[in-house]
């Protein structure tokens, strides 16, 4: 298991921290496609979420846009300098992750950093 | 500008209030405040020129076009206005006798009646303030009904990726668990993945008609009839009404509940955060989940408040909702007629083809062979190969006097404007419309870098939207 990044057709990156913690954020094409961030909703440590469903959401001067995870497991930390702070996600969407999640047990199929390229452009 | 507190001088000020026409009561000092108001300090001079300013920067239906899509920015009658003005009409209080308000009463009755026909519906409630608290209630009514059946495994409500934003938000709100359904490649709900949607826990189905991508659902009558043969509900959005009035009836397409935006469709200014309305008519198997009270009109003649309705979802709005909107559709429904509502409607469809056929060899229109009242440009490629956004092309037609389309909107389609000229814009207008449009495609695909400093002879430029939504400043605070 390397900590290799991988990707989602609806713009999210996934990193493996171990075989079942991940850490999920938006990609720099979401932050991009969306435009400034003024406001994320996140959700809850504690949380329990299911591969495919939203968990939370971000808005833009443009849009509402939901973010969905690729896993099922529960959520075990919150980036919550992102809440008072969503230029964040803006300035370096890699830096600023929105969740970490833990006890892993399902997920979707997921993107190479090439397979999303190619997706994107 | 300044504030009107930041205006005139301690001690300032102008008779413009009458005489107070109800006697002055004393009230205990326990119940007085201890300091001054916070009024303005300015004189008539000052106050008329301060509202005077204020208008001129902003932009109405007075100023020019206006083709905000999904908003009917039509003109508004000012005989509504007069009509809402009517002693009769602003002097009462709700809690006023029946016999006082009898006037009051009927136009509620009689406004009832007429869009219950332009709906093809059996009764309504004029309580929801607005389109998507129009929503709210009638998803409470597919609620009360399923209930009252003992049904409580129904806990979805389908909606189609094309339809308002709001629909998923409401269904939401009463609790109910959204399934979305795609649209096809020519914009349409997708009756195969709808069927493969529904199922013994299917509450109901929400369709906007005409969809927010300017189209007349294809197949209607084979969706409700989808919904209803699982057991769910039909609900309509009626918000695009303005494209169908008098020509075609949800009622009529297997809908068992619709809301519609009298301030829209039915002529009433808005856009300034209100007052707006959003009726629900409901079928009869729905009718006695309705709001209470409703009106009813006696054997007598007379109408008359029934607060006896044991099956009521409650109210959802003080009173009976805000009701000089009623008092303008109602006005607005007499003016035009059974035919000049109908006229209204092809119009407005005819006036957005008009546009929408003058355009297309310019711009990319996603949807082109024919729309309903409004239309979607997709700036996507012009964003791609020059970096020149929705957001440029915009900002660049308040140059020119108009109000730029709806931008972003609706979702499905990328760098969107959505173009909804109304019925009431002369051909000339659209002629000079479509000659800007075309003028501002040229200068941004000639001149990409110039794109983004759009709009420049405007009072201001482009506001910090940015800056307003992360850091709002929501109250003023006195300094006197």
């Amino acid at each position: 298991m390397n900590n290799e990044i991988l990707y989602t057709d609806t713009h999210e990156w996934v990193q493996f921290l171990d075989e079942t913690t991940v850490r999920i954020g938006l990609t720099d094409f979401a932050q991009s496609e969306l435009g400034d961030l003024v406001f994320v909703n996140l959700p809850e440590e504690g949380d329990e979420l299911t591969a495919g469903e939203t968990f939370a959401d971000v808005e833009s001067v443009k849009a509402v846009s939901d973010v969905y995870s690729p896993v099922t497991g529960e959520v075990s930390k919150v980036n919550e300098d992102l809440l008072d702070h969503p230029e964040l996600i803006n300035s370096d969407p890699m830096e600023a992750w929105l969740i970490e999640v833990e006890n892993v047990s399902d997920k979707e199929n997921m993107l190479t950093e090439e397979e999303y390229k190619k997706l994107i452009s | 500008m300044k504030l009107i507190f930041e205006k005139g001088s301690t001690g300032r000020g102008c008779d413009l209030l009458p005489p107070s026409d109800v006697p002055v009561i004393n009230l205990e000092d326990k119940f007085k405040r201890q300091s001054k108001l916070n009024l303005p300090n300015v004189s008539e001079t000052e106050l008329s020129r301060h509202y005077t300013e204020l208008m001129k920067k902003t932009f109405g239906v007075n100023d020019g076009f206006y083709p905000l899509g999904s908003c009917t920015m039509k003109y508004n009658p000012k005989i509504n206005d007069d009509m809402a003005k009517l002693p009769g009409f602003t002097d009462i209080h709700p809690l006023q006798s029946e016999e006082t308000t009898q006037g009051a009463l009927e136009v509620m009755a009689l406004a009832e009646e007429y869009l219950c026909e332009i709906t093809g519906m059996d009764n309504m409630s004029f309580q929801p303030a607005a389109g998507a608290h129009g929503e709210f209630t009638g998803l409470q009514l597919i609620k009360a009904y399923h209930e009252k059946r003992g049904d409580s495994k129904r806990d979805k409500i389908i909606v189609p990726d094309s339809a308002h934003g709001t629909n998923p938000a409401s269904a939401a709100m009463v609790g109910y668990k959204v399934i979305n359904v795609p649209s096809t490649n020519e914009g349409y709900v997708d009756v195969d993945a709808l069927r493969d949607a529904v199922g013994e826990d299917t509450a109901g189905f929400m369709l906007t008609n005409p969809n927010t991508l300017g189209l007349f659902e294809a197949n209607i009558l084979e969706i409700t009839n989808i919904i209803h043969q699982a057991g769910g509900l039909n609900y309509y959005d009626g918000a695009n009404l303005n494209a169908i009035m008098g020509i075609a009836r949800p009622g009529d397409m297997g809908f068992d509940v619709v809301h519609l935006n009298l301030h829209k469709t039915f002529s009433t200014p808005h856009g300034g955060g209100g007052p707006g309305s959003g009726p629900v008519g409901c079928k009869l198997l729905l009718s006695d989940y309705l709001p209470s009270p409703r009106v009813i009109k006696g054997a007598e003649g007379s109408y008359h408040l029934s607060y006896d309705n044991p099956d009521s979802i409650g109210r959802v709005k003080a009173f009976y909702g805000n009701f000089l909107v009623v008092v303008r559709a109602l006005t607005y429904i007499l003016s035009l007629g059974k035919e000049g509502l109908k006229h209204a409607s092809i119009n407005a469809v005819l006036n957005a083809n008009y546009m929408m056929h003058q355009l297309k060899d310019t711009y990319h229109i996603p949807f082109s062979d024919h729309c309903m009242h409004e239309f979607i440009i997709s700036l996507e490629d012009l964003k791609k190969e020059k970096g020149v956004s929705a957001l440029d092309v915009a900002k660049a037609m308040l140059d020119y006097g108009m109000h730029p389309p709806t931008m972003y909107f609706p979702l499905n389609v990328p760098e969107a404007l959505m173009v909804e000229p109304t019925e009431t814009e002369s051909k000339e207008t659209l002629d000079e419309a479509v000659r800007v449009y075309k003028k501002i495609y040229e200068e941004v695909t000639s001149n990409p870098e110039l794109a983004h400093g759009y709009p420049r002879n405007t009072v201001i430029g482009r506001p910090d939207e940015v800056g307003a939504a992360r850091n709002p400043v929501l109250r003023y605070v006195y300094n006197k």
